[in-house]
């Protein structure tokens, strides 16, 4: 039985992840925004057969509280074995580009409140010298492409700092996994057309559940993306201004 | 908004939908306030049209689990959980679903919507017979409750209403009490179909019953069947083993399935089965077989194909079959997935289709000459005194329909009284002629 904090517990795939956990008798603890929904998730995890389901709501923006929620999941379940980061919004490119406000609260959700929740995070499982960290991050974070750079960007900073911090860890007996989905069919992409490239967010669950058994540090779902972006990385700067991507 | 191509399992027709995906009840109740009519959907496995509209409210977001009661069986949960899903929780602890259809990858609300039946029809009837309440959310995007002792009107409307009448948000369901969860199967062949229809007789008292039939050969063999009887087995462990399906991920590019094909499988599938032989078989492999291969509906080619059930009365039943049968094997387009059950009696919701007698269920990969054949068995049918399913339909007419579910314009005064007309439609009703 492990313990098991969720943040953005109401993420389809933060779902999926947690009803594979409900169904191996884990004890769970999610933290969202949405009081109604997070309660829903919570009764059906139960039922699903998760040991223990406790909820906590906040806007994960306001960052002050971070500290506050993490002592309380401690506490509550006395002690953290396995944190899943995976709270974030999809930014809306072209209204970023018009306005640096939007811009900024993009990096906010989706960069800056998870450094913060990574940083105290890290201090306590470094301390403990056990833990598993697993933040869902994206392949858009392997390269700044015109038709979503700010989401990219914010990304890529998340990739790089959980790279720094897993080889910060890795003496702590602490994991860090980063988690790089391509396109995933869930509430936040509902507006896109589904194609061949497309993928479930069972399936998504299903790996990164797997990634964070084995520990491992970097995982492209599905694992075709690392190829793709293996190649779109190598494109030579004077082609790629060119292209459309 | 988001504008997809959509079909049911058929892969027939194909339309273009504003695809809705509410992510809780209060998000499905403010899409139906919206202007224009609309469709619930769950996986989409009605063959045809039943779920195709240009406003669709996908309900794969509403799934969760609100209550189950491991000691009485009582399980409620949002209509957009799958049975895959129930059976996860349901069988360790000892409980199976009232009633299966042929496969898990329906969610619950469409298996109410379609009041679907199972191999035990005979002895409990359809899923909405098992069904305690339904929380529905009208036209006017009110959610109330219907049982059989409140709002029963829209209760035997909605089982069964193929979406029409509202947006279920959940249902409580009764299971039953399993002890293992092996099936003891026995199979039993018929070398034509009097003797199917004699050895469903002998066996009514079997807890499920079904045939596979052979719909190709002529002559004296018409009809000749494979009858797999089953009973749960009472010890033998708790075990649900769900694994992800087999995958065939496009449409196989000239349909492997044709009639040389069709001819071997159904002659191999004849002489494989060793006749009185008794096996232990899974839940998984007895209820649900062919959810082994995900999209088994590719192999009929990118055209698709249409699935056609009928039920005819059990008067002259035997006959009849054997007169509808030889249509068939003429028309030499049936499938290797044909079906042959006997049905128990009817219940009283306004469009459910069983009524006592014999039903073929059966693949034709669709054709310009296959939709004649339907029609033509269509007729037939009717002639017959029965009618055709309408979760597999996609090409019956106005007419047909009509004329078969007699109780269609007390279905419509339901839907009226409740809100439902202009807020509810599909394909298929328009085409069906309902309001």
């Amino acid at each position: 039985m492990k313990k098991i904090l969720i943040i953005g517990a109401t993420s389809s795939i933060a779902e999926h992840c947690a009803r594979i956990w409900a169904a191996r008798g884990d004890e769970l603890y999610l933290v969202a925004r949405d009081e109604l929904r997070v309660q829903t998730i919570a009764d059906d995890l139960k039922i699903r057969g998760a040991l223990q389901v406790r909820t906590y709501c906040t806007d994960l923006n306001d960052m002050k509280r971070h500290n506050e929620l993490l002592n309380e999941a401690d506490s509550a379940m006395g002690g953290i074995d396995i944190v899943l980061i995976a709270h974030g919004t999809l930014s809306d490119q072209k209204l970023c580009e018009k306005s640096i406000d939007n811009t900024l609260i993009e990096m906010q959700t989706n960069a800056f409140s998870t450094i913060s929740l990574l940083t105290h995070i890290a201090n306590q499982f470094e301390e403990r010298k056990e833990g598993t960290i697993c933040v869902i991050s994206s392949v858009a974070g392997d390269r700044g492409r015109a038709s979503n750079y700010v989401y990219g960007s914010a990304k890529a900073s998340v990739n790089a700092f959980t790279s720094g911090l897993r080889q910060r860890l890795n003496k702590s007996n602490v994991a860090v996994v980063t988690i790089k989905p391509g396109f995933v069919d869930t509430p936040m992409t509902s507006d896109f057309k589904k194609g061949i490239l497309w993928v479930q967010p069972l399936t998504v669950a299903i790996k990164i559940v797997n990634a964070i058994d084995i520990k491992k540090a970097e995982v492209y779902v599905p694992a075709f993306w690392w190829l793709v972006m293996s190649a779109i990385k190598m494109i030579p700067n004077q082609l790629f201004k060119r292209i459309k991507l | 908004m988001k504008i997809q191509k959509i079909s049911g399992w058929g892969n027939y027709p194909i339309h273009k939908a504003e695809l809705l995906t509410p992510l809780s009840c209060s998000a499905v109740k403010a899409e139906i306030k919206q202007k224009g009519a609309l469709i619930a959907r769950g996986m989409g496995r009605c063959y045809g049209d039943s779920s195709n509209a240009s406003r669709v409210l996908q309900t794969s977001y509403c799934d969760h689990f609100l209550d189950f009661n491991a000691d009485t069986g009582q399980l409620t949960a949002e209509a957009g959980i799958t049975l895959q899903e129930i059976l996860k929780v349901i069988v360790p602890k000892g409980w199976f679903l009232p009633v299966s259809p042929g496969t898990s990858y329906v969610t619950l609300g469409g298996a109410i919507a379609s009041d679907v039946h199972g191999k035990n029809h005979h002895i409990a009837g359809t899923f909405g017979q098992h069904v305690k309440s339904i929380n529905i959310a009208l036209g006017s995007g009110e959610v109330i409750t219907t049982s059989l002792s409140e709002n029963e009107d829209l209760f035997y409307a909605t089982c069964g209403g193929m979406g029409l009448t509202g947006v279920i948000i959940s249902a409580s369901i009764q299971l039953t009490p399993i002890r293992s969860s092996l099936i003891n199967q026995k199979t039993i062949k018929a070398d034509c179909i009097e003797s199917a229809c004699e050895a469903f007789e002998d066996n009514c008292n079997s807890t499920y019953s079904v045939a596979w039939i052979d719909c190709l050969t002529k002559g004296r063999n018409l009809g000749r069947s494979v009858i797999m009887l089953g009973e749960h087995i009472e010890s033998g462990g708790l075990e649900i083993d769900i694994k992800n399906p087999l995958s065939i991920p496009f449409n196989t590019p000239t349909a492997l399935l044709n009639s040389f094909t069709m001819k071997t499988f159904n002659n191999a599938y004849w002489h494989k089965a060793s006749h009185n032989k008794v096996q232990e078989l899974s839940l998984k492999t007895y209820f649900y077989p062919l959810d082994a291969i995900g999209s088994w509906n590719k192999l009929y080619g990118k055209a698709g194909f249409l699935q056609y059930q009928f039920v005819i009365p059990k008067d002259d039943g035997v006959a009849n079959m054997r007169t509808l049968l030889a249509e068939i094997a003429q028309s030499g387009e049936g499938s290797f997935l044909a079906v042959l059950k006997q049905f128990g009696k009817a219940n009283n919701n306004l469009l459910s289709f069983p009524v006592e007698g014999y039903t073929l269920a059966l693949d034709f990969k669709l054709s310009a000459a296959t939709v004649k054949t339907l029609h033509r068995l269509d007729d037939l049918v009717v002639g017959m005194g029965g009618r055709i399913y309408l979760t597999k339909d996609a090409v019956m007419k106005e007419v047909t329909f009509k004329s078969t579910y007699p109780k269609w314009e007390m279905f419509e005064s339901v839907r009226e009284k409740y809100g439902a007309i202009g807020k509810f439609s599909s394909s298929q009703s328009k085409r069906l002629g309902l309001a």
